[in-house]
């Protein structure tokens, strides 16, 4: 593969205007002047183009391909066969199903409000409080993905944390990990990701100046009305920012719950990635499995596009 | 003025309330930490949160051999350190050029970083799997790493522009007039003025590694290659009964050196880190 080609003798238009800092000189100095500003940047394209556009690229072939992981001598192209397959398998819609209720509950609604609750609280609450449940919150996003897993299977097993809670609550106890499989990853999800949340709201909180919600105050408006008329449109763009990395950070975990649940009992929390994982390895169907992959890749490109538009004053 | 003692009181039961509502939710996150932190000393650690009968260091003897904790640890630290010295070489490299000329390409390439920060790269590891078959790249470090850092060059590579950005311009202008070259000055200049911003880069690469389980689990198979984060599944796995004490001190080591990276960082820079570049909304 040939190194840099988005550096290429495209670089020579320096863009003349007042930033410039010489007036573009002509010839070969020129093109030996482009080619040393494009150098640095090959080595992040090459690795870029090998091992992240490559496999993309891969990805979008072998989606096309009955591809086998054991026996095959060859695959061939099957067109859309393998996505005729995914719609009318019941596993898939399942897992589609459990993908939009992890990410409803866990990100749009759990790590999203709750981000913008804790946030908010932080900024009427007292010193001390704030520092501790700001540790706490952030040391649960800090800790790596599979501790994060074990410690929430050990929360919601049978014998686990949770249940010990209710039982001294006097409340009903249950086995969360079989009796609500999704919402028990979902609740973990919420644990491990809110802090991202609150930092991003508080940051920007922090930015509203002071004296339009103190103006709100003394004109009498309680709490509710600021927040809905006042604060909520000066963080909107904040909302959207966050809102679409929650839920591409949602849409990809696969370690949280491989280690809560394997995506069990049955499927009852097998989310996409899981079930390509499976589809892909345990039932060795490397071109089905990979065409929910890019199901998944391409839902994710829509929300990264979306993403990119509510960034696109900042490039 | 009455007027305002009354808003006084009502800042101040206002504070209490947004404390009582903070602590709540500081004690129902804090559970399962605290489930960690006690089951690691616990001699008869089971799934609840209790206090111990007695502390014991037990626990951690019995995981700190060579094949449960030392090597694992060493191969993470191998992946993610070769990993991370890459993603930051490549992300200055390629940020310098970025931040400092302007050219019509640019945009697009920024566009096109902007875009690969945020796709799942969940989605592409059973294709990442099937090419490394390919190439002969599977079950290697260096496979591993590649792929690494070529999935976290997109956002490293986003914020070095942007701490890159805040270098003024001035400073290296002086430089080149001098006759040092643009590799110089971004040698000697750029890069020490924004070190704060390149050990957030560093911390923040190697940190997402440190914790990632999937990469790893797809592309290496040999036991004695695996990092932390999949030898942990061994204790679920082929060890027969789970020792919970013995889990937790394990966690509790596997998850220091990145906890400690973090405080590091987060106290130099306030509470930005990581937010930096990615969301100033």
């Amino acid at each position: 593969m040939t190194s840099a080609p988005p550096a290429g003798p495209g670089v020579v238009k320096t863009a003349p205007g007042p930033a410039a800092p010489l007036p573009p000189p002509a010839g070969r100095r020129d093109v030996r002047r482009a080619l040393t500003r494009a150098l640095p940047v090959s080595p992040a394209v090459v690795l870029l183009l090998l091992f992240l556009a490559g496999p993309i690229a891969y990805c979008a072939y072998i989606a096309f391909t009955d591809l086998q992981l054991t026996g095959q001598a060859e695959s061939s192209f099957i067109g859309f066969d393998n996505f005729k397959a995914a719609f009318k398998d019941d596993a898939f819609l399942n897992a589609v199903w459990l993908t939009l209720v992890f990410t409803v509950l866990s990100s749009l609604i759990g790590q999203n409000t709750l981000g913008l609750t804790l946030a908010v609280l932080m900024q009427r609450a007292s010193k001390p409080v704030r520092t501790v449940t700001g540790g706490i919150v952030i040391a649960a996003w800090v800790l790596p993905e599979v501790v994060a897993g074990f410690l929430l299977y050990a929360f919601f097993r049978r014998e686990g944390t949770l249940n010990a809670v209710l039982d001294w609550l006097h409340l009903p106890s249950q086995n969360w990990l079989f009796t609500l499989p999704i919402l028990a990853v979902s609740f973990a999800n919420v644990w491990r990701g809110t802090a991202f949340s609150m930092l991003v709201y508080s940051a920007a909180l922090n930015e509203i100046p002071k004296e339009i919600t103190e103006a709100a105050e003394v004109d009498g408006a309680g709490g509710w009305r600021r927040m809905w008329h006042i604060t909520l449109p000066m963080i909107r763009r904040s909302i959207g920012t966050n809102l679409m990395l929650n839920t591409l950070q949602t849409l990809s975990v696969f370690g949280l719950i491989w280690v809560m649940t394997r995506g069990g009992p049955g499927n009852r929390s097998q989310t996409l990635p899981l079930f390509m994982y499976e589809q892909a390895f345990q039932k060795s169907m490397i071109g089905y499995g990979t065409a929910v992959a890019l199901l998944l890749l391409v839902v994710g490109s829509l929300f990264s596009l979306v993403y990119m538009r509510l960034l696109r004053t900042e490039v | 003025m009455p007027g305002s003692t009354t808003l006084a009181t009502r800042r101040n039961s206002r504070r209490y309330a947004a404390d009582a509502g903070l602590l709540f939710v500081a004690a129902a996150f804090v559970l399962p930490l605290a489930w960690v932190l006690l089951s690691s000393v616990d001699p008869k650690a089971d799934l609840k949160v209790k206090v111990p009968d007695g502390v014991t260091l037990d626990n951690f003897d019995a995981v700190l051999k060579p094949d449960i904790t030392f090597t694992p640890l060493l191969n993470s630290l191998i992946l993610c350190g070769g990993a991370t010295l890459l993603t930051v070489v490549c992300a200055a490299l390629a940020a310098y050029p970025l931040s400092r000329f302007r050219s019509r390409l640019n945009r697009p390439f920024l566009l096109t970083i902007i875009f690969a920060t945020s796709l799942p790269i969940t989605a592409i590891m059973v294709p990442v799997y099937a090419l490394f078959v390919q190439v002969d790249l599977i079950d290697t470090m260096q496979g591993t790493i590649f792929f690494f850092a070529a999935s976290q060059l997109p956002f490293a590579i986003w914020l070095m522009k942007n701490f890159m950005d805040g270098v003024p311009k001035e400073l290296e202008e002086a430089a080149w007039t001098d006759g040092a070259s643009s590799f110089q000055s971004l040698l000697r200049i750029v890069l020490p003025l924004m070190g704060p911003g390149v050990a957030v880069v560093t911390v923040f690469s190697f940190v997402m590694m440190w914790g990632n389980f999937f990469v790893p689990f797809m592309l290496l198979l040999t036991p004695d290659q695996m990092p932390a984060s999949v030898s942990i599944n061994d204790f679920f796995g082929n060890r027969g009964t789970v020792v919970y004490g013995q889990l937790a001190a394990f966690s509790i080591i596997y998850s220091t050196p990145v906890v400690l990276l973090y405080v590091l960082v987060a106290r130099r820079l306030g509470g930005g880190f990581a937010l930096g570049g990615a969301v100033k909304g």
